[in-house]
């Protein structure tokens, strides 16, 4: 399947790019697998929340990926 | 009671929506406002020539506007203004607007520091600076969480 990625804030200096497609299968650990190690390492902080399809995911093991859906990575908000 | 959210990726007048606001609400006894600007000077790396604030279309609107349903249904308030720029300003350029009206004062002052406090740390915002021609982003600040903490 192919996912869209989005890298907000600092994890788009991270990426390089503000937006990826990946063809993968369909789960967060291989996406992290076939990213490049850094990054990867730098979407698994801790403090980074995940949305699909702009819903924020609270419970990333009961998490389903569908062709086409958009992952977007948020790291701590500074705002206002 | 008449919320108005808005994210704009333009400049705006503060003083002028600030009086559309306070005409459409002629009932209120009092309106509390609070502009944020961007702050001339210096961070550790020189003159801040510049900010930029980035966000996620899916969740930073749609947060402001249940951000404002929160306030509206913490205080008896006649009318809620929020607006939140987007992309980049320079030195004095506003960034946010946010206006309370009430009949009575203190819901209005609380209500505009509970939204102020709630779009410093919890709503969808990247920020970064221009200083010594680099651009670099701003990590929260501990202040902004102890902030947000007064309203749990």
């Amino acid at each position: 399947m192919t996912l869209r990625l989005v890298f907000l804030g600092r994890l788009e200096d991270a990426a390089g790019v503000a937006e990826r497609e990946i063809a993968v299968a369909g789960s967060l650990d291989a996406i992290m697998a076939a990213l490049e190690p850094e990054l990867s390492a730098a979407l698994s902080d801790a403090r980074i929340k995940l949305a699909v399809n702009g819903i924020l995911v609270t419970d990333l093991a009961s998490l389903t990926l569908r062709d086409g859906d958009e992952l977007a990575f948020l790291p701590p908000v500074s705002g206002g | 009671m008449a919320c108005l959210v808005r994210l704009i990726d333009g400049s705006f007048d503060p003083a002028a929506q600030l009086a559309a606001f306070s005409a459409a609400h002629a009932q209120a006894g009092g309106i509390a406002s609070f502009i944020g600007q961007v702050r001339a000077g210096a961070n550790e790396h020189g003159d801040v020539d510049a900010l930029e604030l980035q966000h996620y279309a899916p969740l930073t609107l749609p947060g402001m506007e249940a951000l404002a349903a929160a306030a509206q249904t913490r205080w008896p308030l006649e009318g809620l203004l929020i607006i939140h720029r987007t992309g980049q300003m320079r030195p004095g350029d506003p960034i946010v607007l946010v206006a309370a009206a009430a009949r009575h004062r203190r819901d209005a002052f609380a209500a505009a520091e509970f939204a102020m406090d709630h779009l410093k740390s919890d709503s969808w915002f990247w920020k970064r600076e221009k200083a010594g021609g680099e651009w670099r982003w701003v990590e929260p600040r501990e202040q902004d969480f102890a902030d947000i903490r007064r309203w749990a």
